[in-house]
C-alpha cells in the first residue's frame, strides 16, 4: 500500500517537471519469487540524452532494458515513456528501437529486407520503403551490402545492419544491449565512435547496456552504475571518475587504491583517518561515517606523486617500498607497499626525468587530501 | 598458390609435395576403412546386395528361355502369321519330357499363366501326358488341348523367351502387354495396385500433415520451455520408443474398435446410440489414427533440432520492430523452421509409405497399403517378380521425395540432435 502511494507520488512529481522523455520509477523485478533482481531502480531520462548502464555481470541490467522494451514486466514500480504508463502496452506497439548483442538479424532475409521489416509492417508504400532503407544503409555506410545475407557479412558491418534496423522506423527511444560485446577492440573503438556520430546527428535518446567502463566513459551523457539491483551512482563520466560517491563506484570506474582505516576526527568537509597499519591520513570527507566509523579511501593512482627532495609537499607524505616496475610505453605503473597495502599502484607518465626506480627501493610518495576520498566501508 | 608445371612444389628431400602428402594421409584412410569394415560389409550384405537382387528380380525372365530352350529356337524366324510346323511342337514335346522328367516346370507354369490365364493349367494336363505322345506331334497337342493351336500363345512364348521383361512393372500399375505388344489396361476387375499406390501415397500425405500440426507446437514448447519442463516433455516424446510397436498398435484396436473403449464411452455419455457405433478401425481411419501416432516422434524430433537452433531474440527484435505476434511467428519464426518442416516431413512420408504392419493390423480392406500388397504377393501368390517390382516402384518414388528435397532445402541444412 505504502509503496504504491510512494510511487504515485513520485509520478505526480515527474509529470509536474514534464521533460523527462522516459522514467523508472521505484522498479523491482524478481524472476523466481525468492530474490530481486531489480531492487528500487530509479531513473530520469531527458529526451535526446545519451544513458549508459554500467554494471558488473549479473547486475539486472538486460532486465531493466528488457522492461522498457516490453519484454518482462516490473513486478514493482512504474516505467514511463513521455510521461505515460507503458506497462501494459506490448512491445510492437511501445515503438522503441532495440539492438540486441548476438545482432538478432533474421538469417533468411537479406539486409535490404531486414531493414524493411519494420517498414512494412507499418504499411509503408513501397517506395517510401525503399528510400527509408537506402538512407539507413548508406548512414552506416552500406550502402553496397542492400543484398547480401547477414551471414555474408563482417561482425562489424553485421553490427552497424542491426543499429541501422534499430534505427530505420524512427524510433524516439533506441535501447542497445551490449551491441559491441562481440567486437575486438580496433572495431569496437570505431563503432563506438559510429554509434556517437549517429546519436549526435539524430537527436535520438540512447539507452545504453555495457560492463566495458572505457565505452561507457567515452560515449556516455551520464551513467547509471549498476550493482546489486540498484544504481549506486548516476552521474556524467566526469563527475563518477573524480567524484565517485561510494567505494563500489570508486573501484569499479577506473583503477583506484584502496586504504581502510577508521574515521577519527570530522575537520570541516576533511577527516583524519587511522588505517588499520596505524598511520594517520587526511582525505575528504564524502561518505564516512562519524568517528568510529570504518571507512574506504580512494585514491586514483596517478595522483599520487613521488617525492624526490622535500621541495614539494602534501598533507599526506608516506614511506613506499618498490614491489614492481611495470613498463607501459606512455607510462610506468609502480607496485608499492605503503601504509600496510602491497599493491599500492602508483602510474607516473613516461616524461623527461621521471624517477627511475628500481623495486626494493625505498622512496617517498604523497597525496593531496582533495583526491583522497573517504568513503563507505 | 599458383604451382607451375615446371618446378612443382617439392619436400626438403625431393619428394613432391603432393606425392608426400598422398602418402601420409593413407596411412590414416587404411585405419579408417578398417574401422568401418564390420558395419560396411554388414550393410553390403543385409541391404545393398538385397536392394539389387531386388530390382534384378523385378526385370528378370528366365523361365521361358531356360525351360523350353528348344521350343524357342524352333521358333526363331517365325513369323506368326500361321501356326509354326511341326519341329516348334516336336521340340515343345521334347521340352516338357525333360521339364516333366526333373518336375521343375511350375515356374514355366505360372510365369505363362500371368501373361495369359489359363497357360498353367494347359502345360500341367500336356505335361502329365506328353510321355504317352506319338508323332505328328501337333496334332497330338491340339488334341490334348485347344490352346496349342492359338497362334497368341506361340507368339507368347517367343516373346517372353526374351531375358529381361517389363511385364511385372506394366503388372504393378495395373496394365498389360497384348500380344501385338501393345501396353493396355487390365480389366476393371483386376485393377489393384495403381488405385493401392495412389492411397498409400495420400494416406501418407496425410498422415504428414497430421504428424506437422500436432507435432509443431510440442517441439516449440520443448524448444522454448525451461529445461526442467522441456526433459519430461522430451521423455514422453520418447517414451513410444520404448514400446513395442505392436503394443501400440493393437491398444488403438483396443481403444477404436466398435466394443472399444472410445465407443463405450460415447455411448455412455449420450454421444451417438448404441446401435449406432463408429467403425474407427479396420478402416482409413484406423490406419490414419495409428500411424499418426506412431510416427509422431519422427517428426517432432527434426523439428525441435531445428527449433532449438532459433535463439529467442530473432522473435523479440521482430517484435521491438514493430511487427504483431503472429506476423513474426508467420515473417520471421515459421520460415527459419522450414528446414525442420521439411525434414520432419520427408521422414514421415517415406516411413509411412513403407509401413506394413500398423495397416496390416487396423487397416481392414479399405485402410490397407500397398507394402501389404507385396507382402501378399511374396507369401501368397508367389509372385516374387511383381512384389520385386512394386518394391522398386517405392524405392524410386521415396528416391525421387529425397532428390526434391535436397534439391529444395539441402540436406546439410537439418542437424539431428
Ligand atoms: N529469464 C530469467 N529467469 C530467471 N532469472 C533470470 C532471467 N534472466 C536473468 N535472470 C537473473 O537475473 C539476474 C540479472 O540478469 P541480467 O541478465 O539482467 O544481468 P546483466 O546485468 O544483463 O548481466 P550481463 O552483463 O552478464 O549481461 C541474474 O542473476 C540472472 O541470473
Ligand atoms: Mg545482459
Amino acid at each position: 500500500m505504502n509503496d504504491s502511494l510512494e510511487v504515485e507520488a513520485d509520478v505526480r512529481e515527474t509529470k509536474d517537471q514534464g521533460e523527462c522523455f522516459a522514467r523508472f520509477v521505484n522498479v523491482q523485478k524478481s524472476y523466481d519469487g525468492v530474490e530481486l533482481v531489480v531492487k528500487g531502480f530509479n531513473l530520469d531520462i531527458q529526451q535526446g540524452e545519451f544513458v549508459t548502464l554500467l554494471g558488473p555481470s549479473g547486475s539486472g541490467k538486460t532486465t531493466c532494458l528488457m522492461m522498457m522494451a516490453g519484454f518482462e514486466t516490473p513486478t514493482h514500480g512504474e516505467i514511463l515513456l513521455k510521461g505515460e504508463q507503458i506497462s501494459g502496452l506490448p512491445p510492437h506497439k511501445r515503438g522503441i528501437g532495440m539492438v540486441f548483442q548476438n545482432y538478432a538479424l533474421f538469417p533468411h532475409m537479406t539486409v535490404a529486407e531486414n531493414l524493411a521489416f519494420p517498414l512494412e509492417v507499418r504499411h509503408l508504400s513501397k517506395d517510401e520503403t525503399r528510400k527509408k532503407v537506402d538512407r539507413a544503409l548508406a548512414m552506416v555506410r552500406l550502402e553496397e551490402f542492400g543484398d547480401r545475407r547477414p551471414a555474408q557479412l563482417s561482425g562489424g558491418q553485421q553490427q552497424r545492419v542491426a543499429l541501422a534496423r534499430a534505427l530505420v522506423f524512427e524510433p524516439e527511444l533506441v535501447l542497445m544491449d551490449e551491441p559491441l560485446g562481440a567486437l575486438d577492440k580496433n572495431l569496437r573503438e570505431e563503432m563506438q565512435y559510429e554509434i556517437k556520430r549517429i546519436h549526435a546527428s539524430l537527436g535520438v535518446t540512447m539507452i545504453y547496456v555495457t560492463h566495458d567502463q572505457t565505452e561507457a566513459l567515452t560515449m556516455s551523457d551520464r551513467i547509471a552504475v549498476f550493482n546489486d539491483g540498484i544504481v549506486q551512482q548516476l552521474a556524467t563520466p566526469e563527475t563518477l571518475y573524480e567524484e565517485p560517491e561510494n567505494a563500489f563506484v570508486a573501484y569499479f570506474i577506473g583503477e583506484n587504491n584502496r586504504l581502510q582505516g577508521e574515521v577519527v576526527e570530522h575537520i570541516g568537509d576533511d577527516c583524519q583517518v587511522r588505517l588499520d597499519s596505524g598511520d594517520i591520513v587526511l582525505a575528504k570527507a564524502v561518505a564516512a561515517g562519524g568517528v568510529g566509523a570504518r571507512t574506504t579511501l580512494s585514491l586514483r593512482p596517478e595522483r599520487v606523486s613521488i617525492l624526490l627532495d622535500e621541495s614539494l609537499s602534501f598533507d599526506n607524505c608516506f614511506e613506499g617500498h618498490v614491489k614492481e616496475v611495470i613498463y607501459l610505453g606512455d607510462h610506468l605503473r609502480t607496485r608499492l607497499a605503503v601504509c600496510g597495502n602491497d599493491e599500492f599502484i602508483l602510474k607516473t607518465p613516461n616524461a623527461k626525468g621521471h624517477p627511475n626506480l628500481r623495486p626494493g627501493q625505498t622512496i617517498k610518495v604523497g597525496w593531496s587530501s582533495k583526491d583522497c576520498r573517504a568513503l563507505d566501508a | 598458390m599458383s604451382e607451375s608445371p615446371s618446378s612443382p612444389l617439392t619436400t626438403a628431400d625431393g619428394v613432391p609435395l603432393k606425392v608426400s602428402l598422398r602418402r601420409a594421409v593413407r596411412r590414416s584412410k587404411i585405419k579408417a576403412l578398417l574401422l568401418v569394415s564390420p558395419l560396411l560389409l554388414f550393410l553390403i550384405i543385409a541391404f545393398v546386395m538385397p536392394i539389387f537382387d531386388m530390382l534384378w528380380r523385378s526385370v528378370d525372365n528366365p523361365e521361358v528361355s531356360t525351360n523350353l530352350s528348344r521350343t524357342v529356337e524352333a521358333l526363331e524366324g517365325w513369323e506368326g502369321d500361321a501356326l509354326p510346323g511341326e519341329p516348334a511342337f516336336a521340340a515343345l514335346v521334347e521340352d516338357l519330357q525333360e521339364g516333366q522328367q526333373a518336375r521343375n516346370l511350375g515356374l514355366l507354369s505360372s510365369r505363362l499363366n500371368y501373361e495369359k490365364s489359363g497357360m498353367r493349367s494347359t502345360i500341367n494336363r500336356t505335361a502329365r501326358r506328353v510321355n504317352a505322345l506319338e508323332p505328328p506331334y501337333r496334332d497330338a497337342l491340339i488334341d490334348i488341348n485347344d490352346t496349342w493351336g492359338e497362334i497368341d500363345t506361340w507368339k507368347l512364348i517367343q516373346r517372353e523367351a526374351a531375358p529381361l521383361t517389363m511385364s511385372y512393372y506394366l503388372a504393378a500399375i495395373d496394365r498389360q502387354l497384348t500380344v501385338d505388344g501393345e501396353i493396355v489396361k487390365v480389366p476393371d476387375h483386376l485393377e489393384i495396385h495403381v488405385a493401392l499406390f495412389w492411397r498409400t501415397f495420400w494416406m501418407s500425405a496425410v498422415i504428414t500433415g497430421l504428424t506437422l500440426l500436432l507435432g509443431y507446437p510440442i517441439a516449440f514448447l520443448l524448444s522454448n520451455l525451461p529445461l526442467r519442463h522441456s526433459n519430461l516433455l522430451m521423455i514422453l516424446v520418447l517414451l513410444p520408443f520404448w514400446t513395442s510397436l505392436l503394443v501400440r498398435t493393437t491398444t488403438w484396436i483396443a481403444i477404436l474398435q466398435s466394443q472399444g473403449v472410445l465407443n463405450d464411452v460415447m455411448v455412455a455419455i449420450g454421444v451417438i446410440a448404441d446401435e449406432a457405433r463408429w467403425q474407427m478401425i479396420h478402416n482409413k481411419t484406423g490406419t490414419i489414427v495409428a500411424m499418426t501416432h506412431i510416427l509422431l516422434p519422427f517428426m517432432i524430433l527434426p523439428l525441435y533440432s531445428v527449433m532449438k537452433t532459433i535463439p529467442p531474440s530473432y522473435m523479440r527484435a521482430a517484435r521491438s520492430l514493430g511487427g504483431r505476434p503472429f506476423l513474426c511467428f508467420r515473417r520471421i519464426y515459421f520460415p527459419l523452421t522450414i528446414p525442420g518442416i521439411a525434414a520432419g516431413g520427408i521422414l514421415v512420408f517415406i516411413l509411412s509409405i513403407g509401413y506394413y504392419i500398423t495397416p496390416a493390423l487396423v487397416g481392414g480392406q479399405s485402410g490397407r497399403f500397398i507394402t501389404n500388397y507385396i507382402a501378399y504377393h511374396m507369401q501368397t501368390s508367389l509372385n516374387w517378380g511383381l512384389a520385386a517390382a512394386i518394391a522398386s516402384i517405392l524405392l524410386f518414388v521415396v528416391i525421387i521425395f529425397y532428390l526434391v528435397f535436397n534439391r529444395l532445402i539441402g540436406v546439410d541444412k537439418v542437424k539431428l540432435g
